[in-house]
């Protein structure tokens, strides 16, 4: 327009249209900050409460255990590896151990594979009790934390008899599982089994289990503001869930009825009633009940694996020196935050020349971006906290 | 004796002593209650050592902590503002308990528009937290500050028109009239009189949105969105530490006193139980300690609720407000009037 034209308009033609232009505030949620699990970093661009757009970064845990697993042999990694999702860190000695014994060519007799099972399924519990106490915490209500972790305490103690060990028991061996802590010197030369009591008091923790599972019922379930916090927050659909390679409980809340349990035989679950529960729409809720219900389920297996406990060697019969014949594997489990999986490469000799651990949390929380565009800033709180993962798994 | 008592300034100078001593040694009493209360509520013993038994002298040493801790301030802060912020607060609550009513004179001052001034003072406190959130260069404390002033929009008018009711049926604004409103009869059986507090003579609805309104306003869990932890680590308090910390810690347990001591005058009947001779120099003992006892229990309500509930949303606290505790306190001031109109 020319200036001419200009002044032949009509003044009131004249528009001005402007903007008010408000940048976005760049909030740095973390590496230190008390909802994120750990060292997990959200670059968050947020105006007013809105989140605009989300950058997780991680890499503040790394600890380069799949390279160190390269110069450890196959039982010193199980203590590595047992680190990594620390909250259930005997179910992730489990898939390792088996993939070790599927290159060597042996089988752990059953009476290990039962103790797996049994301890296995404890993790899961403590994993999840873990998760019942610190979501609502996260959510503002600090009393459930005190009442679950009671209740998981009590599992743990029940990990420490037999492993000797709360947190990471490194208690499995190429073949079998280790001579019990519990026993004691005398009965180790004899017996190597089981602490005294064991059954017994874990039948009463079980029992005691379910109980807290019913607190949290009606504790934190029937609430109304709980359910207002999570109902219809951070839907994650079926097929989105599924693109992103979600998994575990995450997975299930969204309706896929998937366990590996269920699919794989690494242990014997197929010997055992227990059902797969699933939720229906993805929300905060449904995963937070799929957890709650993945309890009992847990609780039921293990009273079942404890009454049909069968007697028998704890070690199948291995040479002193492990070697592992040339060859790739890969074994996957369902572990309490998904699917974890070891893809060993063995070139021969005591380690393995490429260890590949497919941790679950890595993979939930890449759905981040996608999940937490546009919510506000107290739901991505909510939403964290939902999907339940641990820095350990996510670094590695 | 008498000629110190009758002197204007000396009384003034009593009554503020007083005040300035009570207030922040009932607030420890108030901390060392949540501290318990929390902790047996959670299946925990709670503080246990300091002090000897029970743990009494738990919020006294937290208190000397705080004191001899370093009273930092961050680099890009606004100073004078960081600073004067928590005084704001405190004295906000505090000025609150000019008007609070222990006995039929021992009271600070009643105001003819007492009601009035306890809402108006009591809501200075947030200009104090929008102050801090603003001034400590902190991105958590300005969302907190700005949820705070949020926050106010949400629950300051539920809280008048709360009160709103018993004004009308008291037909006063002094503190002091409506106690003394509450201790008349309410209807006579024969020749023996019936006297209730305002809570027994229908004004539960109004109570109960006082009592949600104020929670609210000290916010204080399911409405502690301005501080928050596990969302803004802190909110407007993430920057403070040492005595300024404590300022706010006392100023948030001093404000459950004046909020608890304020709906217990207006809805429990104050200093007043029935019964009790009100006019006789024995109110001078028995009226503080009735209206402690009364301030206690709604103290206790206040720390129940917050160890049971998880927190809200600002949005949802807004919709709670505006979608049900205003149209109901609306409906109650009708209510209230109609009754006061026909009877």
């Amino acid at each position: 327009m020319t200036e001419r034209d200009f002044r032949a308009m009509n003044l009131s033609e004249v528009q001005v249209s402007v903007e008010l232009v408000t940048p976005d505030v760049t909030l740095n949620l973390g590496p230190q900050h008390p909802s994120t699990h750990g060292v997990l970093r959200l670059i968050a661009k947020v105006d007013g409460e809105v989140i605009n757009e989300i950058d997780p970064v991680i890499g503040y845990m790394h600890r380069g255990y799949e390279k160190l697993a390269e110069v450890r042999t196959y039982p010193q990694i199980t203590a590595l590896v047992n680190r990594i999702d620390w909250v259930s860190g005997f179910a992730n000695e489990v898939p390792f151990m088996v993939a070790t014994e599927r290159l060597v060519g042996v089988e752990a007799p059953e009476r290990a594979q039962y103790i797996r099972l049994i301890l296995a399924e404890m993790a899961r519990i403590s994993s999840h009790l873990m998760f019942l106490s610190s979501y609502p915490l996260e959510l503002g209500a600090a009393t459930p934390l005190m009442y679950a972790l009671r209740e998981r305490e009590r599992v743990l103690d029940l990990i420490e008899g037999v492993t000797g060990g709360r947190f990471h028991p490194n208690f499995n061996r190429v073949g079998g599982v280790k001579p019990a802590a519990g026993a004691g010197s005398d009965q180790k030369k004899v017996v190597q089994d089981l602490p005294e009591g064991f059954l017994a008091e874990t039948r009463e923790a079980m029992r005691t289990v379910l109980a807290v599972c019913d607190d949290m019922d009606e504790l934190v379930v029937g609430n109304e503001i709980f359910l207002e916090r999570t109902k219809g927050i951070g839907i994650i659909p079926a097929e989105r869930a599924l693109e992103y390679g979600v998994s575990g409980p995450n997975l299930r809340a969204s309706g896929v009825r998937f366990d590996i349990r269920k699919t794989d035989d690494y242990l014997p679950y197929s010997k055992f009633e227990f059902e797969v529960p699933i939720g229906a729409v993805g929300d905060c809720f449904d995963r937070y009940m799929v957890r709650l219900e993945e309890i009992r389920q847990a609780a039921r297996i293990v009273i079942q694996a404890v009454d049909t406990l069968p007697s028998g060697p704890l070690q199948a019969k291995v040479p002193r020196v492990i070697k592992v014949p040339r060859g790739e594997i890969y074994v996957r489990a369902e572990n309490p935050k998904g699917e974890m999986g070891y893809h060993i490469v063995s070139e021969g000799g005591r380690g393995p020349y490429r260890l590949k651990i497919r941790s679950a949390s890595f993979s939930n929380i890449s759905i981040l971006p996608w999940l937490l565009k546009g919510q506000l800033v107290p739901d991505i709180i909510a939403i964290l906290g939902s999907l339940d993962f641990v820095l350990g798994d996510v670094d590695r | 004796m008498s000629a110190i008592l009758d002197n204007f300034w000396w009384l003034l100078a009593i009554k503020v002593l007083v005040v300035a001593l009570f207030i922040p040694g009932f607030s420890l009493v108030l901390i060392f209650a949540e501290l318990k209360l929390s902790a047996h509520m959670q299946s925990r013993i709670g503080p246990y050592f300091a002090g000897g038994r029970w743990g009494w002298a738990q919020p006294l040493a937290d208190g000397l902590k705080f004191m001899q801790k370093e009273d930092l301030v961050p680099a890009d802060a606004d100073r004078p503002v960081f600073k004067v912020a928590p005084m704001i607060v405190l004295m906000g609550t505090l000025a609150v308990f000019v008007i609070v009513p222990f006995s039929p004179k021992l009271i600070v001052s009643d105001l003819d528009l007492g009601v009035f001034y306890a809402l108006a003072a009591g809501s200075i406190g947030t200009v104090g937290v929008l102050m801090a959130g603003w001034s400590s260069a902190n991105k958590y404390s300005l969302m907190g500050g700005l949820r705070a002033a949020a926050q106010l929009i949400a629950y300051e008018l539920p809280l008048v028109l709360a009160v709103v009711g018993v004004v009308i049926a008291a037909g006063t604004m002094s503190m002091g009239g409506i106690v003394a409103a509450q201790a008349e009869p309410w209807f006579h059986i024969g020749t023996f009189g019936v006297r209730l507090p305002y809570l027994l003579q229908g004004q539960v609805v109004g109570f109960a949105i006082f009592m949600i309104a104020s929670l609210a306003e000290l916010s204080r869990i399911p409405f502690d969105m301005p501080i928050a932890e596990s969302e803004l680590v802190m909110g407007y308090l993430t920057e403070y530490s040492g005595i300024r910390f404590t300022m706010f810690f006392l100023g948030e347990y001093a404000g459950m006193f004046s909020m608890a001591a304020i709906a217990a005058t207006l809805f429990l009947g104050g200093y007043y139980l029935p019964g009790l001779p009100i006019a006789s120099n024995a109110m001078y003992v028995l009226g503080p300690l009735v209206l402690i006892g009364k301030v206690l229990v709604l103290v206790f309500l206040m720390i129940w609720m917050r160890w049971t509930f998880p927190r809200l949303r600002e949005d949802q606290l807004q919709s709670l407000a505006w979608r049900w505790l205003i149209p109901l306190a609306l409906v109650n001031i009708m209510a209230t009037a109609t009754f006061k109109v026909v009877f």
